[in-house]
């Protein structure tokens, strides 16, 4: 062996240590960094994030600052749409009326006509007589009169023909009412065209309901012919005259409350289940996801009845507990499977392998390791699992199996609102609004975490 | 190929005694028992109905009959409507849903492929924006909204044009099913411009495109020979879920138009503990759900020559 084969210490040129190699020119971002910047860039997911935070605030602080109770009923003011009159006129208390005599209604202008100013106290009809008349049918209608649709509810059945005076005290609200009155013949059939007229009925109080309804302190102060304000609803009220806003910000308590907790149990569930299944692998493995094919084969909305049905619900039980526990019951199986075909994945990264090589213990390789990696993906299913729970439980509600009454939810509200949508399209449209608010921002915030997280998908669009 | 059917069919065949064995079991935890509600009966009485149905015995029996009774096709009687079975029920039933929902596919499919590719085609143009705005709304607004505002619709229509061109609520001839299957249809339809959406562009930038192009054919037999067709194929896999989704999403349109579904029947069952109407609808549809997955599996492989099936 010559000593010029073996290197030699002056063969070699110590590195200097300031010699500039290669410079990185941006900072380098670790995954969740460069996450949170495409998030950012993303205009869309950012202003849904928005929407999401104005919407917790709404439920949580909401009721602070609007602290009507939603089961208080404002019976001057049923399904009133946002922005109505409030205005309401003293009025003395309720006297009979005697009624107008046939020589009276002989000297009318018109065929039909109102006897006094119509009040939601009543509406006085009187009609000149119709000749060859045996009685009358009386209707009342909130449409003009159609023939094609009939003359509206039935308010009175007169069987007299010296009687043509009509009251009507049933129901009335302030609003436009058309009136029909037909004539009936010897056999009590009706008989000729119907003569009708339109009546805006004026919102009335009497001294003692205003103080009862708390808009004055005393009798006294109400004076007769003042005109009082009804309690403001800004969104109107529904129809047993409850605030529709506090209706509003507590039902979003049961809908938020169930699309946020239960996907983030089921997800919980899920990730434990489906890290066990893909670390262990083999026949474990191959058994546990047959069992969680069986789960996802269930008819999902048909099994959250039958659960809700098997949970049951107790007395004074709003069935919100229920619903969540059959929500994670029925809802863990896909991120199951998507955690455990990620584990099975980055089981065979190189990282893993030399991280076992340095002595890591199996706890230590799932949870610094699989975990963290599978995270990106789960927190985009997460996202997605909100506006399906939203879903379910407002599908539930609407066919009367969610939340029982009286605790508002957005699909309950709907399935109210939904029976007067011709009448009251308000009762309907808000919690309908804020559903689909809802699930719209999560949905778009869904795809900007996706196209942000999951680098596979960054090349589509 | 007929072996994986086989195969397939066995497995679907476990997987629906699993959904009937989980069915018996919630159904079991059901607090009381079905005549717990009946009126008006003496212990006696009480006591010879519950031997009658076989509510005595103890659970394991149950489940036995219940398990030989579900493989004859037998689901039992209706506690609450007299003299019907639950196989009556279904028979009756089913096919009005099972129209709808045939109805309300075709029209979620062929809008679903239309738009996604003419999205695709102007790609961030206005029709493009246009279309994935009304997606986003299609896939973020309620189905019974939609059903509600299809109904609305129906009324305004009517109304202007002076007669009843298309009825507003019940079942009988086509008129009565368009307007309900295609609201039904409608958020199916959203998720599948989606999918297509995608799938198109990426068929797009294809080499195959850019040599059909190359050849000189003329960009409509490109467009409907070799991008609408291979674009459409991952449409198909997702149907066997979308015909969940919409079966199920049939209950709120059976409900809303009046349609004498099974879906509403079930609701109705529901609400009336009618314990073998629930139990024999949920295994039924279970069962459907799971061939309809199977089928649709089965039909890719023909459609899709890549896909081996084994």
């Amino acid at each position: 062996m010559t000593a010029t084969s073996a290197p030699r210490a002056v063969d070699f040129e110590p590195v200097r240590v300031d010699r500039v190699h290669a410079r990185l020119t941006r900072p380098s971002l670790s995954y969740w960094q460069d996450a949170w910047l495409r998030l950012e860039r993303n205009r869309r997911a950012f202003y849904s994030m928005y929407l999401i935070v104005g919407l917790l605030a709404f439920t949580v602080a909401g009721p602070w600052l609007w602290p009507i109770d939603p089961a208080d009923q404002d019976l001057d003011q049923v399904s009133e749409p946002p922005g109505a009159d409030r205005t309401v006129r003293v009025i003395d208390a309720y006297a009979p009326w005697a009624g107008a005599s046939l020589a009276q209604a002989e000297r009318l202008d018109a065929p039909l006509a109102l006897a006094e100013p119509p009040t939601t106290q009543a509406v006085r009809l009187v009609w000149k007589p119709i000749a060859g008349a045996h009685g009358y049918h009386v209707y009342r209608n909130i449409f003009a009169p159609d023939p094609r649709y009939g003359l509206g509810l039935p308010v009175g059945a007169i069987e007299s023909a010296v009687v043509v005076f009509f009251e009507d005290r049933l129901d009335l609200a302030p609003r436009r009412y058309w009136y029909a009155v037909v004539a009936l013949d010897a056999d009590g059939n009706e008989h000729g065209p119907a003569i009708s007229t339109e009546a805006r009925v004026e919102r009335v109080i009497t001294p003692y309901q205003a103080v009862q309804r708390g808009l004055v302190a005393a009798e006294a102060d109400a004076r007769l012919g003042a005109t009082l304000e009804l309690p403001l609803h800004p969104l109107g009220t529904d129809y047993l005259g409850r605030d529709m806003l506090a209706r509003l910000m507590h039902g979003a308590r049961v809908s938020l409350f169930i699309g946020l907790v239960a996907p983030a149990l089921y997800v919980l569930l899920g990730i434990f289940y489906g890290s066990v299944a893909g670390f262990l692998a083999g026949r474990t493995d191959q058994l546990l996801m047959r069992f969680a094919d069986f789960v996802v084969a269930l008819p999902f909305l048909l099994f959250m009845i039958l659960f809700k049905i098997a949970f049951g619900i107790g007395p004074g039980e709003s069935g919100i507990f229920p619903m969540l526990v059959a929500l994670v019951l029925l809802g863990w199986p896909t991120t199951a499977r998507l955690v455990r075909g990620q584990i099975l994945q980055i089981r065979e990264e190189g990282y893993i392998g030399a991280s076992r090589l340095l002595g890591a213990s199996t706890s230590y390789l799932v949870l610094r390791h699989m975990i963290p990696n599978t995270l990106g993906v789960v927190l985009v299913t997460l996202t997605f699992a909100v506006p399906s729970a939203i879903f379910t439980e407002a599908f539930l509600s609407f066919i009367g199996m969610g939340v029982a009454p009286p605790t508002p939810s957005w699909g309950s509200m709907c399935n109210e609102g939904i029976k007067t949508m011709l009448s009251h399209p308000h009762e309907l449209i808000f919690p309908a609004l804020f559903i689909s608010l809802t699930v719209l921002a999560f949905n778009l915030l869904g795809d900007g975490l996706r196209d942000a997280l999951d680098a596979r998908m960054r090349s589509r669009e | 190929m007929l072996r994986y059917a086989l195969k397939r069919l066995l497995q679907g065949l476990v997987t629906v005694w699993f959904i009937a064995t989980a069915t018996f079991f919630a159904m079991h935890a059901v607090p009381g028992d079905p005549l717990s509600n009946e009126k008006a009966t003496t212990a006696q009485i009480r006591q010879n109905l519950l031997a009658k149905y076989g509510l005595d015995r103890p659970w394991y029996t149950q489940y036995g009959i219940y398990l030989r009774n579900m493989s004859q096709g037998d689901f039992g009687i209706s506690f609450t409507q007299q003299n019907r079975s639950v196989n009556d029920i279904i028979r009756q039933h089913f096919p009005v849903s099972a129209t709808l929902g045939i109805l309300s596919i075709v029209f979620a499919g062929i809008g679903g492929v239309l738009w996604g590719a003419l999205t695709a085609l102007y790609r961030n143009r206005l029709p493009d924006v246009v279309i994935m705005f009304l997606v986003i709304l299609g896939i973020s607004v309620p189905s019974f909204v939609f059903a509600a505002l299809g109904q609305l619709g129906l009324v305004q229509l009517n109304e202007i044009v002076g007669r009843t061109v298309l009825p507003v609520a019940g079942w009988g001839s086509v008129a009565h099913m368009l307007v309900p299957a295609l609201v039904l249809g409608l958020g199916t339809m959203a998720f599948l411009t989606r999918l297509m959406r995608s799938s198109m562009l990426e068929v797009l930038n294809a080499d195959y495109i850019r040599t059909a192009r190359s050849k000189g054919l003329p960009s409509t037999r490109i467009f409907l020979k070799h991008e609408l067709r291979n674009a459409s194929l991952p449409v198909v896999t997702v149907l066997g879920p979308a015909i969940a989704t919409i079966t199920t999403g049939g209950f709120v349109v059976e409900l809303v138009f009046a349609i004498p579904g099974l879906g509403r029947y079930f609701v109705q069952a529901v609400q009336q503990l009618d314990y073998t109407v629930i139990m024999g609808t949920t295994v039924f549809y279970g069962a459907f759900l799971v061939l309809m997955v199977i089928v649709v599996d089965i039909v890719y492989g023909f459609i899709d020559p890549r896909v081996r099936l084994e």
